[in-house]
């Protein structure tokens, strides 16, 4: 069993045709992702690599019995691509789009929950079960399978972190990252509970970054809830109040979301934290 | 994005929230005939204008003219005053506060009022602190407001215009994309009158393009910062001397983190993104160069962005902007060896690890 995706996951791609849907759904073929259909509306009938069929609507893909989507459509649309989705009954919705407006993505996170779907962003990476399914941006060659699950903010960082883990000899179970906005669809908890229950994870990396306090709940629910070895990473902790670092979502604000409170409550859960990326393997066992 | 106080105070106008008469001025001969006392304000960005000196009263045609020439062109703290919205003086009887925001744990608007206004929030204690979480499909209703009058333990009929007041508040955190609206104080007037007497708005700034109304600069932005930011770049200046280019914001933070620790000073933050384009490579030189950083850091772990696209980009800036000051740079990722090949050829240093060239730029900075 791995988390959330596994080799038999059907995905399609929505904006297959766009600049970046294109390169991407391309990249995750060659990692051996079963893409069975792409969208594009007024594209619908042609073909993607010679392979994958494409439609206008996402109602034409269901028969082939979809389980995720990668939207990758420009940020005024990806509220009503994503709503498509969740309607249409997709149960993985991963949102590779910057710049979504947060109202947009608190009601598409509100009627994925209704739904019974989770959301994967806007703004993140992507998922990548090692060796099973990738869907999502992050770089095919930098993974081992091994039993390491990683859960982040960030992109290249998260990348960073995975290539000093499978350069020190161990591997990665699965990958995940949440986005990098204000409101994205899952939490470090959803992430937790996943992999406390996976048999193919052992240990678990949490990279967090400076902005809200998703990491602060985090380190409670894993003092009460995680019976496997966590450790962590905070990038921002030099970031000056009131400035977007990068991600709308890393910003310190009326003293909230510093670094500094983020590494105390690790701390208090006994969960280690690194002080620089390329420590994270000399944290694990 | 966040507003001055005029331009949410002129939304607030537009969806019918009472506030007090006014009007902007920007230089002397804008300053209207005195027919009443009134408070000349600053219009600036930063809590505590009060406290600083950022606010006169002015009784009298003589008081007015003095608060508006020491105000305008005065600098508080970093910014230098260059607005200044005059009031008419309100007869206050008490603060309230309101305002509706992001909750980033529930996903959630927030609606937090409280009787005790006229202060920083964060000072009161939570349990004088009304919190109500709105499920954003359902939206408003007005049982949010009777809760909320309830137990702020309004008047009825003050009770009805602070109603009013919120559903307001709330319709324009929805139609606006913002991220907080806040009235602080609230005003009850000696005759019983509820007003906003003051206004703090932040837009979601990628909602501006369907927000056309406010194509304005974002004034808490450097001029280095816009112009960076109109070229595409993620671009954020800091105060050393050591300039920043990494991809990913993610990684560019740690990039900071990690040179802070080695006592090194970063001049800026720069995310290239994902790209694979030399242009944007080079280009992104321009600004660095800009901020005058004693030594260049470049940060890159290729995967959509390609190692010898960047070294690429990096010899072509070197020689285009005739780059004096040292440049260092770790590639690591797809196409790095090369990446390090073309870096090589054009005579700059690179290491595949981030520490290493962390601490080889630190030195060439001269800090440490």
């Amino acid at each position: 069993m791995s988390s959330f995706v596994d080799e038999k996951t059907k995905v399609i791609v929505q904006g297959i045709t766009g600049h970046q849907g294109s390169f991407h759904a391309g990249e995750m073929l060659k990692f051996g992702t079963k893409i069975v259909a792409g969208t594009s509306p007024g594209k619908g009938g042609s073909k993607f690599m010679d392979q994958v069929p494409i439609f206008d609507n996402v109602s034409e893909t269901l028969h082939l019995k979809p389980d995720a989507t990668m939207i990758s459509v420009a940020a005024p649309y990806v509220k009503d691509a994503a709503l498509e989705a969740i309607y249409s009954g997709i149960k993985i919705i991963y949102i590779l789009t910057e710049h979504v407006p947060f109202h947009d993505s608190m009601d598409i996170v509100h009627n994925a929950r209704r739904m019974g779907s989770i959301v994967l962003g806007p703004n993140g990476p992507g998922i990548t079960a090692v060796g099973k399914c990738k869907i999502g941006i992050m770089p095919n060659k930098i993974f081992k399978k091994g039993k390491i699950g990683v859960a982040s903010r960030s992109g290249t960082l998260t990348y960073e972190i995975v290539n000093a883990i499978t350069e020190a000899g161990m591997g990665e179970s699965t990958v995940i990252g949440l986005g990098g906005d204000p409101v994205v669809g899952m939490t470090y908890i959803d992430v937790l509970k996943e992999f406390e229950k996976d048999d193919e994870t052992d240990q678990i990396v949490l990279v967090g970054e400076i902005g809200g306090s998703n990491e602060e709940i985090a380190a409670r629910y894993i003092k009460e809830h995680v019976s496997k070895k966590v450790v962590a990473y905070i990038t921002g902790r030099s970031a000056p109040p009131g400035k977007r670092m990068g991600h709308a979502g890393a910003i310190i604000e009326k003293g909230v979301g510093t670094a500094e409170s983020k590494i105390k409550a690790f701390g208090e859960a006994g969960v280690k934290v690194a002080e620089y990326p390329v420590d994270i393997p000399s944290l694990l066992e | 994005m966040n507003l001055y106080e005029y331009m949410g105070k002129s939304i607030f106008r537009e969806y019918g929230i009472p506030v007090p008469e006014g009007y902007v001025v920007e230089n002397m001969n804008d300053v209207k005939a005195f027919t009443k006392p009134v408070v000349v304000k600053s219009q600036i960005l930063l809590g505590g204008r009060g406290k600083s000196g950022g606010i006169k009263f002015a009784k009298t045609p003589e008081e007015l003219k003095k608060g508006v020439s020491e105000l305008l062109g005065s600098k508080i703290r970093d910014y230098t005053v260059s607005k200044l919205l005059i009031e008419e003086m309100i007869d206050i009887k008490r603060e309230l506060y309101v305002s509706v925001t992001l909750d980033r744990t529930s996903r959630s608007p927030i609606i937090m009022a409280t009787a005790q206004g006229g202060v920083e929030i964060e000072t009161l204690p939570r349990e004088k602190i009304f919190i109500k979480t709105v499920d954003p499909i359902l939206g408003y209703s007005d049982f949010i407001a009777r809760e909320t009058v309830k137990f702020m333990e309004l008047s009825p009929e003050i009770g009805k215009q602070f109603s009013a007041i919120l559903k307001k508040l709330y319709q324009i955190f929805e139609e606006k994309d913002c991220e907080l609206v806040e009235i602080n104080p609230l005003v009850i007037t000696g005759e019983g009158k509820v007003i906003a007497a003051d206004a703090k708005v932040i837009i979601d700034s990628d909602s501006i393009f369907r927000h056309k109304e406010f194509n304005v600069v974002d004034p808490e932005k450097t001029p280095l910062e816009l112009e960076a930011n109109a070229a595409g770049y993620s671009f954020i200046e800091l105060g050393g001397n050591i300039g920043v280019i990494a991809n990913g914001a993610g990684l560019t933070m740690a990039t900071l983190d990690a040179l802070t620790l080695h006592k090194g000073y970063p001049r800026n933050f720069l995310d290239l993104g994902g790209t694979d384009n030399v242009e944007i490579v080079a280009k992104a030189f321009d600004f660095v160069l800009k901020a005058e950083p004693k030594a260049i850091l470049v940060n890159i772990f290729g995967g959509v962005t390609k190692c010898d696209t960047v070294a690429t980009g990096i010899v072509e800036a070197k020689n285009r902007y005739k780059i004096s000051q040292p440049i260092v740079v770790r590639l690591s990722g797809v196409k790095e060896d090369e990446g390090r090949k073309i870096l090589s050829d054009g005579g700059i240093d690179s290491f595949p690890g981030m520490m290493k060239a962390i601490e080889r730029v630190v030195k060439l900075a001269g800090g440490n």
